[in-house]
């Protein structure tokens, strides 16, 4: 008999399952089904249950726990406030992204009733309220924890600003009703980054509240618990691979690119400390563990917004087709669109690169050259990722590609865009089990399982 | 030294890299009891002022060592006006023209662009924090 985890990812379309065995740390099978939130989640998770059946000695198998993330209906919602748009309303948008959540917008300074109006319609999960240094300004976040006292009831509110107006928000809170946590401050002092605590609350509020909303409650009875977002499961998985356990050092710094046909997810594991003497620094701190969504950049649904992002000349540097609008219009209309002919592949792999460049280019820092008295001044904004020693791919599009290599390479720096810092030469390694966020999952309870499993699985080209 | 609760932001404007004094006054304000917010060398006149916003600063102290601060500071009092620091100090001193000039002059000047207080070169920081604490009802 052998003992297996069931770990289960509710993907936005498919329902993804990874059993594993955790004595001798070897995947024993994947299977998937289209994820079914409209009706119950459950039929999906069993369709998928029977496809992974068929693939193992049910006899032989024991399954001891059952753990999951989710990104159904739409996924973690959140919107955040802060105060100045570089500083605190940054750091809490980089604090809700590095939990998974999908960050719908972000609000500076005082709020006004239109915003209200409009946090209110958009139907969001989670309100992350920041704003001024501890000791700092009190004004605005004051302002706007009345305001949200005022009209907005029913969202959970983390309350991660300014400490020394924690008491006041609690009497303004309380008074009102308002469902809130407290933690500490996501930015303490100027440009100092600090986005754990805030990704914990989230991942507890997400286990606690959201399951329920989300017509997820059947699964969370069956199975052991929804832990977090899929993509907090993503980044998980990459901290662990990168840094390792306590008992066993990780591979070191990368970078793992997700291309969805919604979005495209970047995800750096490393400090991004210049690489070159004489570099000044600028900017708020970067998290080590930083994610980055493209939301306009995907091979399906954003396939459109692709097209507008990056405009019909990049695509055709990588494929020559007269018809390059009416197929980014088809695809966003037919998010389930298979690829028919060589043409058809060739077209993905086009969108593919220009995702992969663009997304790369908006995660990686940047060099700014100051011509001072005193000769060329080099400002660096964001991560310098010119050693990153390695680039990984997951994502359907890459791990179906026939030459999924191409598709990262265009990532990496370029001559023609000299300042942009993204990876000069890193090693190539491909997610082809598409095992990342289940590794996540398993993370939690067995580390070193975990990292072994992704040491063997996650294969350089 | 305890705190005296009062916040300064200070920093090097423009495309200076003068670090030295920038530490310098750093630490003379921290040891004088002040809550100093840094945003280093090389800072634009928004880096001090969204730094102020956040910190809910009492003033802001900019240096300048390469003799630009008159360009750097164009529309300095303005931004910070338009940002809702109406009655923040500005202060600001070091090599701040370049040039044979005479020093009335060059302080009128930065006074009508709004600085409340002037430093010739060569003026101690310590100074600076007499003029700091008065201004600031410490003292």
């Amino acid at each position: 008999m052998i003992d297996a985890y069931l770990l289960i990812d509710f993907g936005s379309t498919y329902t993804k399952l990874t059993l594993v065995d955790v004595v001798n740390e070897a995947i024993i099978a994947t299977a998937k089904a289209i994820t079914t939130v409209e009706t119950n989640i459950m039929d999906g998770f069993n369709k998928a249950y029977e496809n992974l059946c068929a693939k193992f000695d049910t006899k032989e198998v024991r399954i001891i726990k059952k753990l999951a993330c989710s990104s159904a209906a739409g996924g973690l919602k959140m919107i955040t406030i802060g105060l100045v748009p570089e500083l605190t309303v940054e750091a809490s948008k980089r604090a809700a992204l590095g939990a998974g959540a999908r960050v719908l917008k972000t609000y500076s300074f005082e709020l006004t009733n239109a915003e209200i109006q409009e946090i209110l319609n958009a139907k969001v999960d989670i309100i992350l309220l920041s704003g001024g240094t501890d000791g700092g300004n009190s004004k605005t976040i004051l302002h706007n924890a009345r305001k949200i006292a005022e009209h907005i009831k029913h969202i959970p509110i983390i309350v991660a600003g300014n400490k020394c107006c924690y008491d006041e928000i609690k009497e303004i809170f309380d008074e009102a009703s308002v469902n809130y946590v407290f933690t500490e401050n996501v930015m303490p002092r100027l440009n100092v980054l600090n986005v754990v605590p805030v990704r914990e609350k989230i991942r507890e509020i997400f286990m606690k509240n959201i399951i329920k909303s989300k017509g997820m409650d059947e699964a969370n009875n069956y199975i052991d618990g929804i832990l977090m977002p899929t993509p907090a499961a993503v980044l998980k998985a990459g901290e662990i691979l990168s840094q390792g356990t306590s008992k066993q050092n990780g591979i070191g710094d990368l970078i793992i690119v997700d291309i969805g046909g919604a979005t495209t997810d970047v995800h750096s594991l490393a400090d991004g400390h210049p690489t070159k003497a004489g570099i000044n620094l600028k900017g708020l701190q970067e998290p080590f563990a930083k994610r980055t969504v493209e939301g306009d950049l995907g091979m399906r649904y954003s396939a459109l917004a692709l097209y507008e992002a990056s405009g019909e000349k990049l695509i055709k540097e990588y494929i020559d087709v007269p018809d390059i609008e009416t197929r980014c219009a088809y695809l966003h209309d037919h998010i389930d669109y298979v690829p028919q002919d060589d043409t058809d592949v060739a077209f993905d792999e086009a969108l593919a690169k220009v995702a992969t460049r663009l997304a790369l280019n908006r995660h990686a820092g940047y060099l700014e050259i100051a011509y001072t008295p005193l000769g060329d001044i080099f400002n660096q904004y964001g991560k310098d990722l010119l050693e990153t020693k390695y680039l990984i791919g997951t994502g359907g599009v890459i791990v179906h590609s026939k030459h999924p290599e191409a598709i990262l390479k265009e990532g990496l720096y370029s001559p023609s865009e000299p300042t942009i810092l993204k990876p000069k030469d890193p090693i190539i390694k491909i997610d082809y089990e598409y095992i990342l966020s289940a590794m996540g999952l398993l993370a939690f309870d067995l580390p070193d399982c975990a990292l072994n499993i992704m040491k063997r699985y996650i294969v350089e080209i | 030294m305890n705190s005296n609760g009062k916040t300064v932001v200070i920093g090097v404007i423009g495309a200076d890299v003068h670090a030295v004094g920038n530490k310098i006054i750093e630490h003379v304000l921290t040891s004088e009891g002040f809550n100093v917010v840094n945003v280093g060398v090389m800072s634009s006149q928004e880096d001090f002022i969204n730094a102020a916003i956040e910190t809910n600063a009492d003033a802001i102290l900019v240096s300048s060592l390469y003799g630009h601060a008159e360009l750097d500071c164009q529309g300095f009092r303005e931004k910070c006006n338009e940002a809702g620091l109406t009655n923040i100090l500005l202060y600001i001193g070091g090599n701040i023209v370049v040039g044979k000039q005479d020093f009335a002059e060059v302080e009128e000047r930065f006074k009508k662009m709004g600085f409340n207080r002037v430093y010739a070169p060569g003026v101690r920081i310590e100074e600076g924090i007499k003029d700091l604490k008065k201004d600031l009802g410490l003292v």
